[in-house]
């Protein structure tokens, strides 16, 4: 019994929010790594992007409650996302135009680029504070749980309940849709296939008569629909606020480097190695261990390896260290 | 119009600009001299904080984006030199203290001693991941009840370790060392590797060293905010009640008040421009000198140099630690200026991003254009805000004065100093890439 609610203690405290922020992370570090593999820049702008779609899907979500449209147990936030995108979109091939493609056509070098996303890191940063304002937006409706702790208590009879957000459902399942509709796309459809090309060789994808523009432009819709999505979720799960979305790009950065810069499936394995790191860290283990240890041997403390505002040094030191003996990341990205 | 006419012509603009802010209240200039004097103390610290960064992507074509870490250092360095000892809390905590940090260290150079040393393979990796635990469960044992020793004294009003008491002046050095330290062991780690990977792992670094900040309150009493730190100038009230000062105040023509706040903000911007041209000079003598000549051909092509027999990775490594130095020292100063260290304001955006705005803005590769990007900058950004302000009181002035559209904008006016800055650094990237005094 004891070993049953030590688990259950785990998986409440530990696997299902690691598990949902895992998600969260892979989503933004796939934005991450195409714009990487595709435009090859860093794109310092990635948080702001995810703050500028879920502003646009908490503005849409608003009008359709006022209109009195609801999702029945689901947030409405998932009715206003696709406005949410197609907004985003709009915002990024503009930017795109007018940003980006001059220095394109000049070939500047990289360090140039993320110079540049830098500016237009600002730019959406206060486009986002000055229509939404700094502070802590919620925007969850429709039913909190799927699973209540103490309904899941009467059911099963153990002493630690099992709570699962409907949130959580939602990031876990919204995630692998989008991640099976990208590689999809990217390994069957002939833009896709384009795009690939275009990473792995520019010149031999150029001579083939692949159209870099017409790629470029499919990366910056794919990345829009990534970006909000993936802040959406975060938004729901947490709460949506403009800097700590601008914060969530050290994660963010993190787990695409991890995983391999350019390579979609790393920057996935990468987003939950940093999660789960994150989260198993800075937990406090005093309720799994109370369960597993003999009595006499309870631990006093809250066995907590570090505090929960160290969770940037965790995925910072993954980083340095996969950085230090695996430069290309586990799945051998670029490394240009 | 030669170069140095037109240059000299771009910085009494922007003396202009500040000398305006004191004398006229037209339009956004604010007609107080105090609010002139508080933005020109900040400019010179934001001109020495870009001739750091200049030193480094100037120079040498690193790119830190950890600016934020090393001014917070600064700051800290402040509080740990300058403020009188806690009684009874280095004997409470001292030791336990540093010999936890040293086991700390012990642990960390072991493990790599043993990367090092042993050959690849699993018994490696075991042995690696076995001295981790076994020193991080040292240090633990060591720290926590140190830490607690500590953080119980007078948990009120300090509850942290204390400083050394010295003059405060000194601790501005101390912050540069500070920063120069920590710059060491990042630039160990992460210069070598490619140019973004210098860029994240700073970004990191910076939020480290302030979460750091943030919970060690045997450090820095963490977001309690240290307060009243010792000043290198009077404190305005002691002038306000000397009798020779008020008549001197009154000869001049000003009220005790005004002409106290004026005496404290000269003496900080006396001080601060002794800094700023030590620095500003030292910076233009390096560039001269074969060693600046070394670093720019290094910048320009690392094969090629490396080819003449130029160590590129301790160069580098050497002058991301001098350039960090200079953002250490600046830090100290802001802190010293601003007489509390508050980790909790350190952003990013505003201490990192900002300082990048100033560099390019200004000119990357040369100093003058450093300082004149910081000073500018600064300006602006405080003075987007009314200016924001105004303009969208012109352009809304046909709305209602309930209109909601128009509440809403006047009350998010002061937002746009971001987008604003964004919108400067993009035109100068793309109009005029070499920014306003370019390198020669």
């Amino acid at each position: 019994m004891d070993f049953l609610n030590a688990l259950v203690a785990l998986t409440n405290f530990v696997m299902i929010p690691a598990v949902a922020y895992g998600s969260q992370l892979a989503l933004g570090a796939l934005g991450v790594t195409l714009i990487y593999s595709i435009l090859r820049f860093s794109n310092f702008a990635h948080g702001d992007t995810m703050a500028f779609g879920t502003m646009m899907t908490i503005l849409f979500t608003w009008l359709l409650q006022s209109w009195g449209i609801s999702f029945g147990p689901l947030p409405t936030a998932l009715l206003a996302l696709p406005f949410g995108i197609l907004a985003t979109m709009a915002l990024v091939l503009v930017t795109d135009r007018t940003v980006y493609r001059f220095y394109r056509a000049q070939k500047a070098k990289p360090v140039v680029f993320v110079m540049v996303s830098l500016g237009v890191m600002f730019m959406m940063n206060g486009l986002v504070r000055f229509i939404i304002g700094p502070g802590d937006q919620r925007f969850t409706d429709g039913e909190r749980f799927i699973i209540k702790a103490r309904a899941f208590k009467e059911m099963t009879g153990l002493r630690e309940g099992l709570a699962i957000k409907t949130t959580q459902g939602i990031t876990v399942v919204t995630a692998i849709v989008v991640v099976a509709l990208l590689f999809w796309f990217l390994n069957r459809t002939r833009t896709g296939k384009s795009m690939r090309a275009y990473s792995d060789n520019e010149d031999l994808a150029l001579l083939s008569g692949i159209n870099p523009e017409r790629v470029v432009m499919y990366t910056w819709l794919i990345v829009a629909a990534l970006a909000t999505v993936a802040g959406v979720l975060y938004g729901l799960d947490k709460s949506f606020k403009p800097f700590t979305y601008f914060q969530l790009l050290l994660p963010i950065f993190a787990s695409a480097i991890v995983g391999g810069l350019g390579s979609p499936q790393g920057a996935i394995a990468g987003g939950f190695i940093i999660a789960f790191s994150e989260v198993t860290i800075t937990y406090a283990w005093k309720k799994v261990l109370r369960y597993l240890m003999p009595d006499n041997l309870d631990p006093d403390g809250l066995v907590q390896l570090l505090s929960t505002d160290y969770k940037f040094a965790v995925s910072f030191a993954i980083l340095i260290i996969v950085l230090l003996f695996k430069p290309t990341g586990l799945f051998k990205g670029k490394s240009v | 119009m030669t170069d140095t006419l037109k240059h000299s012509l771009m910085f009494a603009a922007v003396a202009l600009l500040i000398l305006l802010e004191g004398l006229t209240d037209w339009s956004f200039f604010s007609g107080s001299w105090n609010s002139s004097l508080v933005i020109l103390n900040m400019g010179l610290i934001s001109a020495i904080m870009a001739l750091g960064v200049n030193l480094q992507w100037g120079f040498a074509g690193l790119f830190n984006v950890g600016i934020m870490g090393f001014t917070a250092l600064g700051g800290l360095a402040v509080v740990l030199t300058s403020t009188p000892p806690v009684p009874g809390a280095w004997s409470a905590g001292g030791p336990g203290v540093v010999m936890a940090l040293v086991m700390g260290a012990l642990t960390v150079i072991s493990a790599v001693a043993a990367t090092r040393l042993l050959p690849k393979g699993g018994l490696r990796a075991a042995l690696i991941v076995a001295i981790l635990i076994v020193g991080f469960v040292i240090y633990r044992a060591l720290f926590d009840p140190s830490i607690e020793a500590i953080e119980d004294i007078n948990p009120a009003l300090a509850g942290n370790i204390g400083g050394l008491g010295w003059p405060v002046l000194l601790s501005w050095p101390m912050g540069g060392l500070l920063a120069a330290g920590a710059a060491w062991l990042i630039g160990k780690t992460a210069l070598g590797l490619r140019s973004d990977y210098l860029a994240i792992a700073t970004l990191g670094i910076a939020e480290i060293i302030i979460a750091i900040l943030k919970n060690e309150d045997w450090l820095s009493r963490g977001v309690k905010n240290v307060v009243g730190l010792p000043r290198p100038v009077p404190y305005e009230v002691d002038l306000q009640n000397d009798p020779a000062y008020v008549d001197w105040f009154a000869s001049l023509g000003l009220d005790p008040v005004l002409g106290s706040t004026l005496y404290v903000k000269l003496g900080y911007a006396a001080l601060f421009s002794v800094v700023l041209i030590a620095l500003l000079w030292m910076a233009q003598m390096a560039l001269k000198s074969p060693w600046g000549r070394m670093m720019r051909a290094i910048r320009d092509n690392e094969v090629a140099a490396r080819a003449m027999g130029k160590n590129v990775t301790k160069r580098h490594l050497q002058i991301f630690v001098l350039g960090s130095a200079i953002c250490g020292i600046a830090g100290a100063m802001m802190t010293t200026l601003d007489g509390q260290l508050t980790p909790g304001t350190y952003n990013p955006l505003r201490f990192t991003f900002l300082i990048w705005v100033m560099v390019i803005v200004g000119g990357s590769g040369n100093n003058f254009g450093s300082v004149l990007g910081g000073f500018l900058i600064w300006f602006l950004w405080i003075k987007v805000e009314p200016m924001s302000l105004e303009l969208i009181t012109l352009l809304t002035s046909g709305l209602d004065e309930t209109n909601m559209l128009r509440e809403h904008l006047l009350e998010n006016a002061a937002h746009m100093r971001l987008f604003t800055m964004g919108l400067i650094l993009l035109l100068v990237l793309r109009f005029s890439p070499r920014g306003l005094i370019p390198e020669k």
